[in-house]
């Protein structure tokens, strides 16, 4: 007995290292496909050397997280048997399919098109290279339709029937399991998460660019289009975050519970925990500051509406609050910090010193990585929430897992977390180092390394000797 | 036909795909310290830098649509053989980033390289011993695998998991023949001789062993009618090895490739010949393991629109890259 229980602890610890690790990559090169885009877009349209030039030092960060997204990617699609045998064969006629569709429409896609995008420029012409540009950018798209419809699933399953060999199997319509109750939302919202990721980071290369030199025009248009998303974006995520919770509240309300912090129902208004430290073993929030009825007024738009808390749900049935209720107050925090670098931006913009203000480029740089922790903690607060269910109230996690010894299953996670720390460690140092170059005209592709224009090891030219080198009108088309 | 065995077919593609199209990605990857460091090196990454990344897709192809179209082989398999997956998809780690990162960093290329090496031998061999694995048999009791973790570890799956090295290497140095020029294509030459001749040394033994293992392999190979069919399968194998070496020795730039193929196409044959209609050799057949009509439906429909497609434009990618990779890459 003892066994199994460090076997599923340890099963459940590999995957959420697996998969948050996986996730950082996706979270970055959906947005960053879709940036990618835009500038080969806006230089087809305007022939503005500009665009080809931010094209081309994106491009080359981007190949370098998609190659780790595929890495870390491929592990995932064989997560599910390894540690969860027993959920791959009860879910699998449901799931499978859908997973299937995410490699046939966007896996094969993305990688199809991938090569010729990094390395075709010169082979196509430009129209077909933006087309493959494309092609990548709606396959990172469709990719996250797919599997946010799995995981949505997971959590508000609908359209199933439960066959006699316990086998969830597809009822009257696929319709019913693919668009469940969650997925819009959950898809909407963590779209909006990878674009704002993207224009983070985005922004704050620019505001390290524009702290080392403020007239780099490079610079300056990166960190001006980022602005625009934060701006613009910021603003709709808290809009689409609040409504995926009105949903979560209707279909899993013990997560929201969980989030708020209610152990306790309120039959007059419900307050809103702003800070406290859940204590589960008292089933109380301790050193609470909160906000009287503000949770009912958010949840039920009604400040005296009743509220149910944790008391409503039997024991067992219970999810972790410590780690959703902590993960959620994290990431609703660093929306609320999103949304205020955009309306400064705006407001710098309006004064014409978008450029010029050190603060907020420093701000920005800080900024850089808010949206990976968001993105994590967001992913820990939706599905730790979920437990103890894998399939929410119908297969619990404790029947989910491998018939796998405890020792095979902590080798393995061992090895994963040396080989991922290792490996992406080192991908993200490289990804840093190019950020850390400052973005020029005449900037070189993925097919030029800083060893000179052809990609060979060699006699690596000195600083102004490569500034010549890289000058290449041609290479733009 | 019904739409299980369709299923099967369709499962049995992509893993052809797969090793059609990442054994001589890893291929390249087994023989990469034999090349000079520089331009052979550079030229045999080169040729396969815009392709990797699609020919590893049919890996997850395998693996979601086994999920997809036989769970229940799925959960048996892949909890039967949990040391050598997690040792494959490491290994397929290691290498995936190499192709970036040996660019990236050129104070440490060496030791890229080496992860590129190492990782593409450690992922072919686990391969061929899942492969193995599969092969000699794995216990089952009540929907789940029943062995113990080690259960996969004997001679019979050393043996598949060298075969295995052993043919992607050759697949890796004939397809750098067709791709390669001057001293890079010379050293692919130099290889492909010992690779072929191991693969098919390997591949008798194999063939040899089988039949000997627990199961109904005798049965299936070597009693009537199943033999007249099956005989023709050693028998293509040898028509096949004659044209390779003649192939090799006549120094013909893209037929060892594909003759190479064939041979692993005769080697999928021979598969199909010992398991049909199992998954799981004597254990679960494809129907036991099948999903419902409505999923493999759901499925089909998908598969008939999107494959084609695939094929078509990751066969323009590979006629963007055609011909000789030459020096600078793909300028």
């Amino acid at each position: 007995m003892f066994e199994q229980f460090d076997a599923i602890l340890l099963a459940r610890i590999q995957f959420a290292f697996t998969i948050s690790f996986h996730f950082i990559f996706p979270a970055f090169s959906i947005g960053l496909a879709s940036y990618l885009a835009v500038l080969e877009g806006l230089w087809l349209k305007t022939g503005k050397q500009i665009y080809m030039d931010l094209f081309k030092y994106w491009i080359k960060i981007f190949a370098v997280t998609f190659a780790m997204g595929v890495v870390s990617g491929i592990v995932m699609s064989y997560q599910f048997g390894t540690n969860w045998a027993v959920f791959s064969d009860k879910a699998g006629p449901v799931i499978g399919p859908l997973m299937a569709y995410e490699v046939l429409t966007a896996f094969f896609l993305e990688a199809g098109f991938l090569g010729v995008m990094l390395f075709g420029m010169n082979k196509v012409g430009k129209k077909l290279h933006f087309t493959a540009t494309l092609m990548v950018a709606i396959g990172t798209f469709i990719s996250a339709f797919w599997i946010l419809s799995v995981n949505s699933w997971m959590q508000t399953p609908t359209g199933h029937e439960i066959a006699a060999n316990g086998q969830f199997v597809p009822g009257d319509s696929w319709w019913d399991i693919v668009f469940n109750p969650s997925f819009p939302y959950r898809l909407f919202h963590t779209l909006m998460a990878t674009y704002l990721t993207t224009a983070f980071v985005v922004g704050g290369v620019g505001a390290w660019h524009l702290l080392k030199d403020k007239t780099n025009l490079h610079a300056r248009k990166m960190f001006s289009m980022a602005m625009w998303m934060a701006a613009l974006v910021a603003p709709v995520q808290i809009f689409a975050g609040d409504l995926h919770g009105l949903n979560t509240l209707e279909h899993q309300p013990a997560k929201v519970m969980a989030m708020e912090g209610h152990y306790d129902s309120h039959s007059d208004g419900a307050p809103l925990i702003l800070f406290g430290i859940p204590n589960s073993d008292e089933k109380r929030v301790d050193y609470k500051i909160e906000i009287p009825k503000l949770s009912s007024l958010i949840l039920k738009h009604d400040l005296n509406a009743p509220l149910d808390g944790l008391d409503t749900i039997p024991d067992a049935d219970e999810p972790p609050v410590g780690m959703v209720f902590w993960s959620f107050r994290i990431m609703v925090g660093i929306g609320f910090a999103m949304l205020g670098m955009g309306l400064w931006s705006l407001f710098a913009r309006s004064r014409k010193k978008l450029y010029d203000w050190r603060l907020l480029h420093k701000a920005a740089l800080i900024m850089a990585p808010s949206g990976f922790v968001a993105v994590i903690a967001g992913w820990i607060t939706t599905e730790v929430g979920r437990q103890p269910f894998t399939i929410y109230g119908l297969l619990r996690t404790s029947e989910s897992v491998s018939p796998l010894a405890a020792p095979a299953v902590a080798a393995s996670l061992i090895a994963f977390i040396i080989v991922y720390f290792f490996v992406f460690g080192a991908g993200t140092w490289y990804i840093m180092r190019l950020m850390s170059k400052s973005p020029h005209v005449g900037e070189k592709g993925v097919k030029s390394t800083e060893t000179g224009p052809v990609r060979t090891a060699g006699i690596a030219p000195g600083p102004a000797q490569k500034d010549a080198l890289s000058f290449d009108p041609k290479q733009a088309g | 036909m019904d739409l299980t065995v369709i299923w099967a077919f369709i499962i049995a593609f992509a893993v052809f795909a797969y090793v059609v199209m990442d054994g001589f990605d890893l291929g390249i990857g087994i023989l990469f310290p034999a090349f000079e460091v520089g331009d052979a090196r550079d030229q045999a990454m080169n040729s396969i830098a815009p392709v990797w990344d699609g020919n590893e897709t049919w890996l997850v192809l395998g693996g979601g649509g086994l999920l997809a179209a036989f769970p229940l082989a799925y959960a048996i398999i892949l909890p039967a053989t949990y040391p050598l997956i997690i040792v494959m998809l490491l290994g397929l780690v290691f290498r995936g980033v190499a192709f970036e990162f040996r660019w990236r960093d050129p104070d440490h290329r060496a030791f890229w390289d080496f992860a590129f090496t190492g990782g593409s031998i450690a992922a072919a061999f686990s391969q061929g011993m899942i492969l193995g694995a599969l092969l000699q048999g794995v216990e089952v009791a009540d929907r789940a695998y029943a062995g113990s973790w080690f259960d996969w570890f004997t001679p019979y799956t050393l043996l598949t998991g060298i075969g295995t090295v052993a043919g992607y290497a050759l697949l890796g140095a004939t397809w750098l023949i067709w791709k390669t020029e001057d001293s890079a294509q010379d050293m692919a030459y130099r290889l492909s001789k010992p690779a072929a001749v191991a693969t098919l040394a390997l591949m008798a033994a194999v063939s040899l062993y089988t039949p000997f293992l627990d199961g109904q392999y005798w049965t299936r190979w070597f009693e009537m009618p199943n033999i007249i069919f099956a005989a023709q399968v050693p028998l293509l194998v040898l028509i096949l090895t004659y044209f390779l070496f003649r192939g090799l020795y006549k120094k013909q730039e893209a037929a060892p490739f594909l003759i190479s193929l064939g041979l692993f196409f005769l080697g999928m044959a021979g598969l199909g010949i010992s398991m049909f209609p199992y998954i799981v050799p004597d254990q679960i057949t494809i129907w036991d393991a099948a999903v419902p009509e409505s999923s493999q439906i759901f499925m089909l429909v998908g598969v008939a629109i999107t494959v084609p497609l695939i094929l078509i434009y990751t066969g323009w990618a590979y006629w963007v890259f055609r011909g000789k990779v030459g020096r600078d890459g793909y300028h």
